[in-house]
C-alpha cells in the first residue's frame, strides 16, 4: 500500500479511476504559500462540475508565523461529494503538505487517519541543515508508523523551470495535480486561473497556466490514484461563498444601507466584504471608534428610519450590552450579526464555539426580551439577514443573527437568491403622524405598536431608556413599569404564534432525539443518517428560532426516550469530580430547553474550538444507544 | 414678515413656528440651574431659524443636562451615559435633512464618553454639541467630575479632589479636524444665544462648552466670574461672535482673536486668570464625514437589485 514514488523516476503505472461518493482533501503549508487559493480554485471547479462541496480554511492565529512551525499551519480542507455536502466531515482522505512540520498541528486535531494519502514535499530530505533533515526523516517515519500512506514528491523542483520562485508558484502546480487525481476538467481550471489572476499581468497568468499543466503531468507520471466523484445533479444556478460573505450579501438583499462595526475576529471579514461592494448598492460601512460607538451609531441610524446592522463577536457583544438593552427598552429596530468564537474573555479568537447563546438571550440587566435566530447553513445566513430586518421593524427591537466561525469561514455552494423588491427596506415613512396615536401605542394583545420616525410631523416624542409610559413619558410608578415590561415581552409571544413547529429529521418518535442549533446541522444529520442505516432509532431536531423558541418543542421531545442537545460550548461532564449531582452545568441550549420544557434534556458538548464532526456525533449516538458497539 | 407689501400673501410660509411649538414637558431642573437658560436659548434659535419640530432631533446622554430633550417638543433621544455622540452621528449618517442638537455634560462627554468626544470632533458631522460644564456630577449627587477644580470637596473626594481639572476647551482644540469651538456661560443670555446661533449656522460639528452653574452643588465655582465681569475675557473678531451692545457696559475685558488662529486659540484656552468666552476656532472648510456616509442614498430599488445581481455574478458557478 505505501508506495514510494521516485522523484526523478519513471512513469507511474497506468491509472484506473475509482468512483467514490465523497473525498476530503487538505492542502497545508506555511502561511503565505497560497494553499487557500489553490483549495478555493479546486472547490469552485468541483462545484462547477456538479459536486456538493464544503470548504474550510485552516488559519493560523498569527499573520506571519515562522516557517515550518507546528502551530503555523495554513491551509484549506475541501470535501467534495455526490450529494449536498453540509460540513467538513471527519478525517481527510488525501493531504498535500509543503512541509512536514505543519502536519503536526493537524494531527493533534485528528484531521488524518490510517490510510490517509499524504503527498509530501521531499526537498527537506536533502536540506543543508542537518536539523531539518532529521526532523523531516523523523516525521516521515512517524507518519508511516501511524499508517498514513506517505508519498515523498519533489514538487518544488518540478516547478523550478517554470517559475523563479517555486515557493509561491507551487499552489497552482498542486491544483494541476489535484485536477489529474480527481479527473477535473482542465479547461475549467484554466478559466479559474484566468479569473483568479485577472488583475495581474498577462505573463503571471501564463506562468500559472504552465504550472497547472506541469502539475497535471507530474501527477500523471508519479501517481496512480484517480478518483471520480459523480455529479450531484443539482442544476440550479449556484453561488459559492463563505458564511461571512453570505451575511454581507444578506445585508444587501435586506436593503439595509448602514453597517456600523469595529474590527473583531472572526466577524470582520463580513465587513471587509461589504466595504468592498456595499457602495454599489448605495450602502455605507461605518468603522466606529469602538464596539460601543459601533452599535450606538447603528441605533442612531435605525432611530432615524434607516434600520442598520452591526456585526461583531463575543467580546464586542459584551461591550454592546448596554446599548442592546436600550434598543429593547426603547423599541428600536436593529440587526446584530454575531459571529461566535471561543470564550470567555478574549478566548479563542479564530476558533469556533456556540458560547454566546445565553449571553444574547439574557446578557442584559433587567428583563430584555429580544429576537434571536440562528441560521444553520450558509444559504440561511444570507436569508436570515433579510428576515432579521423585517422582524426588527415589525417587532420594533433588536434581532440577533447568531453564526459562528465554522459557518463564517466555511464555503458551500447554495442556490442563487432571487432578490425581490419586497426584500429591500421600504422608503422611510415621512407622512404626517396620525393624530392621537401615541409613540408606544401598544396593542394590549400583541405588544406591537407603530413607530414614529423623525420627519413625521405630529409624531414628535422623546425616546428614553428610562421606564416610560405609552406616551414615552418617564414614569417610575409601579403600574407603568409592570405594564411596559409586559408589552415588550408580549411581542415575543406574538411572534411565536406565527412560527411553525420545527421539523424532525428522521422518525417522529424513537429512542434518541438529538437537538442542535446553528452550524452543526450538517454534521448532526449526517451522523443520524449513518446510525439510522444501522437501524438505530435516532432522529434530529434543529432549532432556528431561539427566542422566541419555536412552538411544539415539548410535544416533540415527549415522543423520544432520550433527548440530548449537541452543541459546541461548555458543559460539565457527568463523570467530573463532585458530580453527578445538583451542581452539574449543562450546555447552553440544554439549559434553555430544560427550563422551557421542564424535561430532563441532556447534552453532548465540548469546547475544543473545532467544528463538530459527524463522527463525533455518531460515536455519541452509539454510546447512548448501544454502548457495547461504541 | 407681516409687512405692508401688497403681495404679502406670497411671503407667508405654509407653517410659521412660534416658541410654543418647541416647548416640551415642564423643565424639572432645580430653580436657579443654568440649564434653564440654555433651554430657552435653544428654543429661541429653533424659532428664529424656523426649524420644523419634526425635523429637529435633540440627542443626549445621561445626567442633569441630558434631560434636555424631554423639555423640547421636537424629536428627542435620551440615550446612555456617555453615548450621545455616536447616536447623534448615526442619526445624521443617512438623514442629512435632520437638524441635530446634542446635550451632554462634563461627566458624560469628558469622562465616560471621552473616547466618542474626540472621534465625533474628527467625524465633524453637521450638528451642535452643547457641553454643559458644571464641574460636578449632579444627577448622582455630587461626585467629582473630570473638570472639578482641585480641592473641590465632593462625595467621592470629601477631602477635596486631587487631580488638575481637565480643560475641555484646550482638549477639543487639539483634536484633529475640529471645525468650530466656542465657549460661553449660562449667565449671559445674549452671549449664549449668539454663540449657539453661530454654532447652528456652522456646517460641521460645532462644539460649545457652556460654563453652567449648579445651584445645588457648585454654586460657587463660577462665582468670581459672575461677580466680577472684568474676569470674563470676551473674544471679539469680525468672524467671531457678534456681541449684543447691551453687554458693552459690563464686559470690558476684551481681546481681538481671529478664530482662524488655532495657536492663539489654544493659548487662550489655557489661561487661568480669566474665563474666556466667544469663538475660539472656526474653519468651515474642514471635511464632514456626513458627505461620505450619505453617498448612494439616491439609488432606487431597481438600481439596487441590478447591482446586487451583478455582484452575485462574481460568485456564480
Amino acid at each position: 500500500m505505501s508506495q514510494h514514488t521516485d522523484p526523478g523516476g519513471s512513469q507511474a503505472s497506468p491509472a484506473t479511476a475509482r468512483t467514490v461518493s465523497e473525498h476530503i482533501v487538505e492542502i497545508v503549508s506555511d502561511s503565505g504559500q497560497g494553499a487557500q487559493k489553490c483549495g478555493q480554485s479546486f472547490s469552485a471547479i468541483s462545484a462547477k462540475m456538479g459536486n456538493g462541496v464544503w470548504t474550510v480554511e485552516i488559519i493560523p492565529a498569527e499573520i506571519k508565523p515562522p516557517a515550518r512551525s507546528r502551530a503555523g499551519a495554513s491551509g484549506i480542507r475541501i470535501r467534495i461529494g455526490d450529494r449536498d455536502i453540509t460540513n467538513m466531515g471527519d478525517e481527510a482522505d488525501l493531504v498535500v503538505a509543503l512541509n512536514e512540520q505543519v502536519l503536526y498541528g493537524r494531527l493533534e486535531q485528528g484531521a488524518y487517519r490510517k490510510g490517509t494519502i499524504l503527498l509530501l514535499e521531499s526537498k527537506w530530505a536533502t536540506d543543508p541543515d542537518p536539523i531539518v533533515r532529521k526532523a523531516y526523516a523523523d516525521a516521515v517515519a512517524q507518519f508511516r508508523d501511524m499508517g498514513m500512506d506517505v508519498r515523498e514528491l519533489a514538487m518544488e523542483a518540478a516547478c523550478l523551470g517554470i517559475t523563479p520562485n517555486p515557493q509561491l508558484g507551487l499552489n497552482m502546480f498542486v491544483l494541476g495535480m489535484l485536477c489529474e487525481i480527481y479527473q477535473r476538467d482542465i479547461e475549467l481550471a484554466r478559466e479559474q486561473i484566468r479569473f483568479t489572476f485577472r488583475k495581474k499581468a498577462v505573463k503571471v497568468v501564463e506562468m500559472n497556466l504552465r504550472l497547472l499543466d506541469a502539475g497535471q503531468s507530474f501527477a500523471q507520471q508519479h501517481l496512480t490514484e484517480r478518483y471520480v466523484v459523480p455529479r450531484w445533479g443539482n442544476d440550479k444556478p449556484l453561488l459559492v461563498m463563505n458564511g461571512n460573505e453570505a451575511m454581507g450579501l444578506g445585508v444587501m438583499c435586506a436593503g439595509m444601507e448602514m453597517i456600523s462595526m469595529y474590527p473583531i475576529t472572526p466577524a470582520t471579514s463580513a465587513s471587509h466584504y461589504l466595504a468592498e461592494v456595499f457602495h454599489q448598492v448605495g450602502g455605507c460601512v461605518h468603522q466606529a471608534e469602538d464596539e460601543i460607538a459601533a452599535i450606538g451609531f447603528a441605533i442612531g441610524s435605525s432611530y432615524a428610519g434607516k434600520t442598520a446592522c452591526t456585526i461583531t463577536s463575543g467580546p464586542g457583544l459584551a461591550l454592546k450590552t448596554e446599548f442592546i438593552g436600550l434598543a429593547v427598552m426603547a423599541e428600536i429596530p436593529l440587526v446584530i450579526g454575531l459571529v461566535q468564537r471561543g470564550g470567555p474573555s478574549t478566548g479563542l479568537p479564530t476558533k469556533v464555539e456556540q458560547g454566546d447563546l445565553l449571553a444574547t438571550l439574557y446578557g442584559a440587566p433587567g428583563d430584555a426580551p429580544k429576537i434571536v435566530i440562528a441560521p444553520a447553513t450558509i444559504e440561511e445566513t444570507c436569508h436570515f439577514m433579510v428576515t432579521a430586518r423585517k422582524l426588527a421593524e415589525a417587532f420594533r427591537g433588536p434581532v440577533f443573527v447568531l453564526t459562528d466561525t465554522n459557518l463564517a469561514t466555511g464555503v458551500q455552494p447554495f442556490p442563487r437568491p432571487n432578490v425581490q423588491v419586497e426584500w429591500l427596506a421600504p422608503p422611510v415613512d415621512q407622512s404626517p403622524w396620525k393624530d392621537g396615536v401615541m409613540p408606544y401605542d401598544w396593542d394590549p394583545e400583541t405588544g406591537l405598536s407603530p413607530r414614529p420616525i423623525p420627519g413625521q410631523a405630529g409624531g414628535e416624542y422623546i425616546l428614553t431608556g428610562l421606564a416610560h409610559t405609552n406616551r414615552s413619558f418617564v414614569a417610575y410608578d409601579p403600574a407603568s413599569n409592570q405594564y411596559a415590561c409586559e408589552m415588550r415581552s408580549r411581542k415575543l409571544a406574538a411572534l411565536q404564534r406565527t412560527l411553525r413547529p420545527p421539523t424532525v429529521y428522521g422518525d417522529e418518535s424513537g429512542e434518541l432525539l438529538l437537538v442542535g442549533w446553528g452550524s452543526t446541522l450538517g454534521s448532526i444529520n449526517e451522523a443520524v443518517d449513518r446510525a439510522r442505516a444501522l437501524g438505530k432509532k435516532v432522529s434530529a431536531l434543529h432549532i432556528r428560532f431561539l427566542s422566541p423558541l419555536e412552538p411544539g418543542i415539548k410535544a416533540i421531545f415527549e415522543r423520544y426516550e432520550q433527548v440530548v442537545t449537541v452543541e459546541i460550548n461548555y458543559s460539565d461532564s457527568i463523570n467530573a469530580p463532585l458530580l453527578p449531582g445538583e451542581p452539574r452545568r449543562y450546555a447552553q441550549l440544554a439549559t434553555v430547553l430544560r427550563a422551557h420544557t421542564l424535561m430532563d434534556v441532556d447534552c453532548f458538548s465540548n469546547v475544543y474550538g473545532q467544528p463538530l464532526r459527524p463522527g463525533q456525533v455518531y460515536d455519541e449516538i452509539l454510546r447512548r444507544l448501544s454502548p457495547q458497539e461504541a | 414678515m407681516f409687512g405692508l407689501k401688497t403681495d404679502w400673501s406670497l411671503d407667508i410660509p405654509s407653517r410659521y413656528f412660534i416658541l410654543d411649538d418647541y416647548l416640551g414637558n415642564e423643565a424639572r431642573w432645580c430653580p436657579g440651574c443654568g440649564d434653564h437658560a440654555v433651554l430657552t436659548a435653544v428654543q429661541r434659535i429653533c424659532r428664529d431659524e424656523q426649524l420644523p419640530p419634526e425635523q429637529t432631533v435633540v440627542v443626549s446622554g445621561i445626567g442633569c443636562s441630558s434631560r434636555f430633550p424631554h423639555y423640547m417638543a421636537t424629536y428627542g433621544f435620551h440615550s446612555l451615559h456617555g453615548r450621545a455622540l455616536p447616536v447623534a452621528c448615526g442619526v445624521k449618517s443617512r438623514r442629512p435633512d435632520l437638524k441635530v442638537f446634542v446635550a451632554t455634560g462634563d461627566g458624560d462627554c469628558c469622562s465616560i464618553g471621552a473616547g466618542h468626544w474626540l472621534h465625533a470632533i474628527r467625524y465633524n458631522m453637521d450638528m451642535v454639541v452643547m457641553m454643559f460644564d458644571n464641574n460636578i456630577y449632579g444627577l448622582t449627587k455630587k461626585q467629582t467630575s473630570p473638570t472639578s477644580k482641585p480641592g473641590l470637596a465632593t462625595n467621592t473626594h470629601p477631602r477635596g479632589s486631587w487631580l488638575p481639572a481637565l480643560n475641555p476647551t484646550a482638549a477639543t482644540l487639539g483634536f484633529t479636524n475640529v471645525s468650530f469651538m466656542a465657549q460661553t456661560v449660562d449667565w449671559m443670555p445674549a452671549h449664549l444665544h449668539a454663540v449657539l446661533q453661530a454654532a447652528y449656522r456652522h456646517r460641521g460639528l460645532s462644539f460649545v462648552r457652556i460654563a453652567q452653574r449648579c445651584p445645588q452643588y457648585t454654586s460657587k465655582v463660577f462665582e468670581e466670574y459672575v461677580n466680577n465681569p472684568d474676569k470674563v475675557l470676551v473674544l471679539e473678531h469680525q468672524n467671531g461672535i457678534k456681541l449684543d451692545p447691551s453687554l458693552d457696559r459690563f464686559y470690558k475685558t476684551r481681546m481681538t482673536h481671529d478664530p482662524a488662529d488655532i495657536v492663539q486659540a489654544t493659548a487662550i484656552a489655557h489661561r487661568e486668570d480669566v474665563l474666556p468666552i466667544g469663538l475660539f476656532f472656526w474653519d468651515p472648510s474642514r471635511p464632514c464625514y456626513d458627505d461620505f456616509t450619505q453617498l448612494g442614498m439616491d439609488m432606487t430599488p431597481e438600481d439596487k437589485i441590478r447591482a446586487l445581481n451583478e455582484e452575485m455574478d462574481r460568485f456564480a458557478v
